[in-house]
């Protein structure tokens, strides 16, 4: 149920983000998820890639700030109330949030990715409340 | 040997060396016949402060050979630093001098525990630049083996360290600081790298910068000094004390001046380093003023020697900068970011002026282990660095984090400063 989220350092300059996503392609890597949080000056892009370990090296060599995350990613209806239904189960059960971005995906569902300091609490009541979270090897396949 | 034993000779050494360039060097005869100075009259070191002191300005009037006592055909060896203005700066050596050069270079060995048991691979660069032919000759004089493989090719550098048995590394800090991230990158076994000591020198390091480069490499750090107007590297040098470096002050005599009036400052007090090196047959010269900005400790040290010591420099006045009528040194923004230890030492300043306002702008790099995935700890960061800076200076700098890898790395000296204002 833990997912591996890499997120990259980024300089505001441009043309970086294109090398970055040049150098995944290159290794034939897709991108299933991503957002960017930004600064004036930087920004810090997350996502979600297939074969994560491996992007992860080559971002390396290619000289980028690589840090790995844990995550969930949780599957919901793409329907008005859906999102604010399964934040309120982890308000309730005192599950911090530290961050979310969420994107649609096909049959009318929604895929949210939610980084929180207590990973598995999190999918302990979301699993309660019968949730459904996506396995590690299915999201990267997403 | 004792301090007045010492004074002794120096001053034994320093009416010989009089007499000897009032006969051969006639800028010399003519500045001490414009004070109205007798070689006669410099008997013992007291009087060393009658005599004029000697500039790189001067040196550079005396382009090339000018302040040579020796005929072309006595000069062995032939140095020269890059002149950023202008002309270079070029010393000369006599057999004798390379003998007393590598004599300072092996006593300085010696005090980091380097023996003819050692390997030691030399890093710096040779040429021109003194560091490299320095070390070597030194290094032999002890009998360690000496790996001359200079500056540069970092994989060369790794593989010879690993298959040699390299025990002692010489080069720049910032030289060695690249090697220990490249042992890193490189995934090298720690059991694979069998330093002990390291002899850095030829730019300024602060005491962070030691324990990176010391946790990196898995050796003891020792600071070198020297510079090729003096002699080269081996004028003073550290011992395991690591309190200090002991002047070789029977061949450089050492004072400390203030940088504005000349006059003579007592022991402790900080100033401008001033080198005669009496000894030097080639091109002895009297009062050297180096730039360098430090203080002189008389006492005995805890390792017996009783050579004075000297502070690591607090800055060249010649790399001060003034922002804001506040004096800036580089050195200053390193120790702030090595004492936060989340970030690498690799920085820049970048300094200009907008609206008649001098600004300062420190990029600093983000390293791998802090880098936050959270927009709010990075600027956490930030400020912090930031903030300390503006305590450390007493100015408000700019603070902004770059990418890795995106600050020039150099070989030799570290680039840590582009002023803008001066184009
Ligand atoms: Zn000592």
């Amino acid at each position: 149920m833990i997912i591996r989220q890499l997120s990259v350092f980024l300089e505001n300059r441009t043309g970086r983000l294109t090398e970055l996503t040049g150098v995944l392609a290159e290794h034939d890597i897709n991108i299933s998820a991503f957002s960017i949080a930004d600064s004036t000056d930087y920004g810090i892009l997350r996502m979600i890639v297939g074969k994560p370990e491996i992007a992860e090296r080559v971002l390396r060599e290619r000289g980028f700030a690589v840090k790995v995350t844990d995550v969930i990613c949780l599957i919901i209806p793409d329907k008005p109330g859906s999102l604010h239904h399964a934040l309120e189960i982890l308000s309730e059960n005192g599950v911090p949030v530290d961050y979310m971005y969420a994107f649609a995906s096909a049959e009318g569902r929604a895929t949210v990715v939610i980084r929180t300091d207590e990973a598995q609490a999190a999918i302990r009541v979301l699993s309660q409340h019968r949730l459904e979270l996506v396995r590690a090897g299915d999201i990267y396949q997403l | 040997m004792e301090r007045e034993e010492m004074r002794k000779l120096q001053g034994e050494r320093l009416s010989a060396m009089v007499r000897r360039v009032w006969n051969t060097v006639p800028f010399y005869r003519r500045r001490l016949e414009e004070l109205g100075i007798q070689p006669g009259d410099i008997r013992s070191i007291d009087d060393l402060s009658k005599l004029p002191f000697t500039t790189k300005q001067d040196l550079r009037d005396n382009y090339p050979f000018g302040l040579f006592t020796v005929p072309q055909e006595g000069i062995v060896r032939l140095h020269a630093s890059s002149g950023t203005t202008g002309k270079p700066t070029v010393v000369g050596y006599t057999k004798q001098d390379i003998a007393m050069w590598s004599e300072v270079v092996a006593r300085s060995l010696t005090m980091a525990g380097i023996t003819a048991s050692d390997i030691i691979q030399v890093a710096y660069g040779y040429g021109l630049f003194t560091g490299g032919l320095g070390l070597h000759y030194g290094a032999e004089a002890v009998g360690a083996s000496v790996i001359p493989i200079s500056g540069g090719n970092t994989k060369k550098q790794l593989q010879l360290m690993v298959d040699f048995g390299s025990t002692a590394l010489a080069c720049t800090p910032s030289y060695a600081a690249f090697l220990g991230e490249a042992i890193m990158e490189e995934k090298i076994a720690p059991g694979d790298i069998r330093l002990k000591a390291g002899i850095f020198g030829a730019e300024p390091w602060t005491e962070g910068m030691r324990s990176e480069v010391e946790r990196l490499l898995g050796l003891k750090a020792f600071d070198i000094y020297g510079l090729s107007e003096v002699i080269g590297p081996g004028v003073s040098m550290e011992c395991s004390c690591q309190s200090g470096m002991h002047i070789f002050e029977d061949h450089f005599i050492p004072e400390i001046v203030n940088p504005d009036t000349g006059e003579v400052l007592p022991y402790g007090e900080l100033g401008e380093l001033v080198f005669t090196p009496a000894t030097k047959e080639a091109m002895p010269l009297i009062r050297y003023r180096t730039r360098d900005l430090t203080r002189l400790h008389a006492e005995r040290c805890e390792c017996g020697r009783t050579l004075v010591r000297m502070d690591k420099c607090v800055g060249r006045s010649d790399d001060m900068l003034i922002i804001r009528g506040v004096n800036v040194f580089p050195s200053q923004v390193e120790s702030v970011l090595l004492e936060m230890s989340e970030t690498r030492p690799h920085y820049l300043l970048t300094v200009d002026r907008e609206h008649n306002l001098d600004t300062l702008e420190v990029q600093v790099e983000v390293e791998e282990a802090f880098f936050s995935d959270e927009v709010r700890e990075l600027e956490g960061l930030r400020k912090k660095i930031q903030s300390a800076i503006a305590s450390m200076l007493g100015l408000t700098a700019a603070v902004r984090l770059v990418e890795p890898g995106t600050i020039e790395r150099s070989m030799g000296k570290a680039r840590r400063v582009i002023d803008n204002r001066k184009s």
